[in-house]
Parts: C-alpha cells; structure tokens; sequence
C-alpha cells in the first residue's frame, strides 16, 4: 500500500528511534512511504491557539502535498497529537467551501489546494494498522511474539478524544485497538487507569508540577498493575513519560524506571526486528529489560 | 422491555464505612434513560439511595455523574447505551469525579464547581451606562461568538473529567474559564483586559489546561469548554500582548515563531525561548529564566547521554526546504485586520450540508 507519509516534528527531533523503527517497519508491512519532508508543523494545538487561520492553512498545505502523491491510499502520521490536530483542520476545512476556498487562496502561489474528497483519509500509524493492514494479516506477519510481555497501552488524548472529530461513529472500536494489536502480535495488554488520560506534556513549560505528576501517577498505576513496559502511538506523550521520567518520579514520591516503547518499535519486535534496529538503546528509561524478555523469546 | 444491571456506588460518610459497590437489576425499554433505571430501583428496592435530580430533560444540569466511567448527564445517556458500553453488559454508576462526594450519587457543588465560577466574577462589569428606554443587548455578531459559552448548564461533567483538576485540585477548570469568556467575549463588558490578566497570572489558571479534550467529550450542551480557554489565550497573547509568569505568553510566541523560522519544530529552543517571552537571549539571560533552565538541565542531560539528542541538533535546526512558503503564509494571515475564525457550533458541522457554514470574521481587529 502506497501512503503520503507525514512523520511529524518530534519523531525527527528528540525521538529519533521512531522515525527510524518506521523506516525498518513500514516494508515488513508492505507500506511503500512517500515522506511529505517539505510540509510542516501541524501546530499541535500551539498554533490554533494563537491562530485558527494560520494553523488550517499550515495542515491544508500538507493535506494538499499529501493528495498530489500519484497513488497513494491516503496519509499516514506517526503522532497522536498530528492526528488530533490535522483532523481538527479537516474537520473545518470540510465543513465549508467559502472557508476552505479562502485558506485554499494562500496555497495558491504553490500552485496547491486542498481539495474536500469523500475517501481522502489521514490517519494514525496505529488506525492503519487495525483498518488498512487488518489484525489477522498482521498476526501472519508475526514472527516472534512477544509471549508474556505485559504492555500497558497509553494512546495521547488527541487521538481518542473527541471522538465525534476522530471518527468514532464509523470506527467505534478506535479506543481499544492498540490492546487489539497487543493481543495480535502475541502480548498481554495491561488494563490500568491511565490508558486514556494525559501525559502532561502540554503544560510542562507552563505548570512543570501538573505536568509531571500527571506523567508520574500513570507510569506508576502502570508499573502498579504489573506491566513490563507502556506503548505509545505518540512522541510527544513519549518525551513526558520516558525522557522526563526520572523528574517525573520526585513528584510522585516513588521509584518508577519502566520502559516505554513507541507502537512502530513494539510492532516491530514482534516482527522480528532486533531492539538494536528499532533504535531502543536511544530511550532514558533503560529497554533493557524488555530486551531480555524478547532474548528469551527468540531463544525459546 | 429489557433486563439491565446496574452497578451503583454507594457512599455515606455519617455511617462512618468506606464507599462500595451494590448491584440492582431493572426493566426497561433501552430508549429510556439510565436516571430512570436509577429512580427504579430507589422506587422498588432501596429508597435509600441518594440521587439529585429534577428536569430528566438535559436543562436542569442535576443529574451529573460517572457512566462506566465517563461523566455524562444519567437522564441523558439512554440506558441500552450505556450497557453496551458496559463491561460484561454491567452499568457502572459513579458520583462525579474532582468532588467531594455528598452521599452515594451526590456530589458537592458547591466545594468545588460554584466556588470555581464566582473565581471568574460571573457577571457583567459594564464598560458604560445602560441605554435608557430600551434593553441592553449584544450585538448579533458577537452573539455569536459567546452563544456556545451561554450555553452551559452548570451540571459540571466538565469538571468531573478534566484530567489537569485530577492532578491540581486548585485548577480553576473547564466550566469556569468558559463562564470567563462569555464575558471576555461579551462586548458590554469593560473589563476584557483585566478578566484576562488575572486568568493569565493565576498559577493554577488559563495557562493549566493541558488540551486533553476531556471536557469537549463530555459536555451535554457542546459548550466545547477547551475551545473557550483557547479563545481566551488567544486574546490575551494576540490582542492584549499579556506577559504573565507562567510561560503562557512565552510558550505560544516560542512555539509559533519557531515554526515561522524553521516550518518544524526546534525542540531545543523551545524551552528558553518560552522562559525568555519568546526571546532566546532573554530565556538564556533572565534570572528567572535561567533558573528554569537549570531545572530542565538534568533531563536535557540524559537526553544527551542516550543520543536522543545530539549536540548538533540541539544547536542546528533544518529549515524546511520551502520555509520562504511557509513564511509567506504566516505573513499573509498576520497582515489581515481580523482573524478569520469558523465556529462550528454556529455553522453546523455535517459536512454532507455545505449549505449553511460560512465563515466569520472574529469580533477582534
């Protein structure tokens, strides 16, 4: 399946091994990625706030990159808050043709224009998966699974609420499908109460102490229901729960030290790939021990 | 007729004995709603249990709770619904969160949610003499710009399930920072700048909403409560230029001038141009902001130790390779005299109905 391929900021920035566990992953799932590497930032929710104009023509710009790859699918993004942000845009790009017209006109010296399709799709790495690729193909694909890992799945806001935007009246199960990919490749998805809620990452520059307690308690209702890691579908919830883990734990007053993986890398495991080849050895919080366990698999 | 269960949480702090969970079985239709199958079982098998409720209409805003979970209104969440989002087909019924809980159902209000609106002064600070002779009205235009706060019901779902109040109890909140730009929006009121600056300077104000969409997913009336704290920043930056403390002003200017720069976000400067109003050298130089920084150090440090970020990233940042595009389109859309906003709220979201959504300029220059 050929895809426009937006890859975001983050995943190219302080997430490095994300970016490239796509790159080894994408083939083994016969996705043929055309990078969109002149669009830019989505805004994450920074730019509508200063400006709901700039932000729509930002992501209408890339839709529109997007729609000019020559038999493509659709797009794809790596980042839950691209996916929440982008389908904000859409959503107002979609619902009016004066309104998309007039963001359209500051396209135009590039000679590009969103154009409002019925099928025309952007969506998440994790949404592909379970829609376009499907979990019985991928359970085929599996070469090790990743039998006794217990995986606590933290999806990032943006892309489960809310959830009239995201699409949820025609793909109601969206909210359950990174424990449905856990179950395909061969885990066991950890039920806790922090799934859903937020990382804290918006406000750490504004209220450090909101965001990290917010990081922290889910990390440690995590580690409180057994599980060996967490998985995330989004870069920015990554750098909160993995790279400001450690601050994270002096403002819940215990020790936390779990690992967490991005979805392409846990995908990619399961795979086959080497932890070295998805880049987890770049992570604050040491993998180390969830590379023992996938050791052991292989051994098995 | 159809059989449900229904799990409820009882609590009642005289009896001196922790919450727990009791489980009752009704009948009903499953367009009915989950308030009746409540006022069921209080009516055949346990009068005890306390519930507040009035309209069963959505208008009165009573009957707050937590639905498997989720914050809804329970006369307006139909009962087969709400079991087949159920675990095992079981209804789970909770007191709201983020409040301290009455007894069973019922939650405080007024610890938590009216405190919180009389924090914003819910009333009109005139900014002139009302018109003799005739009423006092806003404007259409602007009408249209506070109709989607106005809308709010004081029932509190919102702050049941905002995620930044579960972790700072002293946050001001989703229903309050929305009651705050109804008149923020209002072009009566005199006191825009103020009601801003106050909200801006509050430690536990505008600034702490952490875009979780919590309270957008689970207002009854669409009020869209993140939407209005959104409004309410974007006022305070682009129109008023208020520098508060918290970063607030200088986390939009880093984050949109750093875009402006490079079209991608250079994450190392994100954080000293925020602590330094936008300003790199002011984030490098200022008191305050250089202990900031300091205190970001450590993770910047293991940062650095893993490769996640190398030293030449953190100092050089790629342009796009059309950045003189994207730079145009920041100028184009600066240079307009009004920001050009679409309220869905007002125009109506279905994009299968192109007909009625036109697009309105903000009441703003």
């Amino acid at each position: 399946m050929k895809l426009a391929y937006w890859p975001g900021c983050v995943s190219r920035g302080f997430t490095p091994e994300l970016h490239g566990s796509v790159a080894k992953v994408a083939p083994l799932l016969d996705l043929d990625l055309v990078e969109l590497d002149r669009a830019a930032c989505c805004g994450a929710g920074v730019v509508a706030e200063h400006n709901q104009e700039l932000v729509d023509a930002l992501n209408a710009r890339t839709f529109a990159m997007a729609q000019a790859v020559e038999g493509a699918a659709g797009m794809m993004n790596i980042c839950s808050t691209c996916q929440g942000a982008q389908s904000e845009c859409q959503e107002r790009l979609d619902a009016s043709p004066e309104y998309r017209a007039e963001v359209n006109s500051h396209l135009k010296p590039e000679s590009l224009s969103y154009e409002r399709q019925g099928d025309w799709w952007n969506k998440n790495f994790l949404w592909i998966l379970v829609e376009e690729i499907g979990l019985d193909a991928l359970r085929d694909k599996v070469k090790r699974p990743l039998d006794g890992l217990r995986i606590a799945p933290f999806y990032g806001c943006y892309i489960v609420r809310p959830t009239k935007r995201l699409g949820f009246d025609q793909h109601p199960e969206r909210d359950q499908y990174i424990e449905q990919v856990i179950e395909a490749i061969g885990g066991e998805a950890v039920d806790y109460a922090g799934a859903r809620k937020c990382c804290g990452f918006p406000v750490i520059t504004m209220n450090r102490t909101t965001s990290l307690r917010q990081a922290g308690r889910h990390l440690a209702d995590a580690i409180d229901a057994g599980a060996d890691c967490l998985v995330t579908p989004c870069p920015l919830c990554h750098l909160n729960l993995d790279m400001q883990q450690p601050a994270a734990a002096s403002y819940v007053e215990r020790d936390l030290d779990i690992p967490v993986l991005h979805l392409p890398q846990m995908v990619g495991l399961a795979l086959g790939l080497e932890p070295k080849e998805l880049g987890m050895g770049k992570h604050v919080v040491s993998t180390r021990d969830v590379q023992r366990k996938i050791a052991q698999l292989a051994a098995a | 007729m159809a059989d449900y269960k229904l799990k409820l949480r009882r609590f009642d702090p005289e009896s001196g004995n922790a919450a727990y969970w009791a489980d009752f079985d009704v009948e009903l239709p499953p367009e009915r709603s989950v308030l009746d199958g409540i006022l069921q079982v209080k009516d055949r098998e346990d009068a005890s249990i306390g519930i507040r409720c009035s309209c069963r209409a959505a208008i009165c805003g009573s009957c707050g709770v937590r639905i498997n979970g989720k914050s809804a209104l329970a006369c307006n969440t139909r009962i087969g619904d709400a079991a087949e989002r159920g675990r095992d087909g079981v209804i789970t019924v909770e007191p709201m969160g983020n409040m301290p809980v009455i007894k069973d159902l019922i939650t405080d209000m007024e610890a938590v949610h009216w405190k919180k609106i009389r924090r914003v002064v819910p009333w009109l600070l005139p900014k002139e003499e009302a018109p003799e002779g005739r009423e006092y009205i806003v404007p259409a235009e602007a009408m249209l710009d506070v109709t989607q706060a106005m809308a709010c019901i004081q029932c509190g779902a919102c702050v049941s399930a905002c995620l930044s109040m579960e972790v700072d109890p002293e946050f001001i909140g989703p229903a309050a920072l929305a009651k705050a730009y109804r008149f923020v929006g209002d072009p009566r009121d005199g006191a825009h700048e103020e009601r801003l600056a106050d909200l801006a300077a509050d430690e536990h104000g505008m600034y702490d909403c952490t875009h979780c969409f919590a309270c957008i997913e689970v207002c009854p009336k669409e009020v869209a409560p993140m939407s209005q704290i959104m409004r309410l920043r974007r006022k305070a930056t682009g129109d008023y230029g208020i520098k508060d403390d918290n970063n607030g002003y200088g986390h939009e200017k880093a984050f949109v001038g750093l875009i402006e720069k490079y079209g991608t976000l250079h994450e190392a400067q994100l954080l000293p141009r925020s602590f330094g109003q936008g300003s790199l050298i002011r984030g490098q130089t200022e008191p305050k902001a250089v202990k900031q920084l300091v205190e970001s150090l450590p993770t910047g440090v293991r940062g650095l130790r893993t490769g996640k970020i190398t030293p030449r990233k953190a100092l050089l940042h790629p342009k796009l390779p059309d950045q003189k595009q994207v730079r145009r389109i920041f100028k184009e859309i600066h240079s307009h005299d009004e920001r050009l906003e679409l309220n869905l709220y007002i125009v109506g979201e279905n994009p299968a109905d192109e007909e009625g959504a036109t697009a309105e300029g903000s009441q703003e220059s």
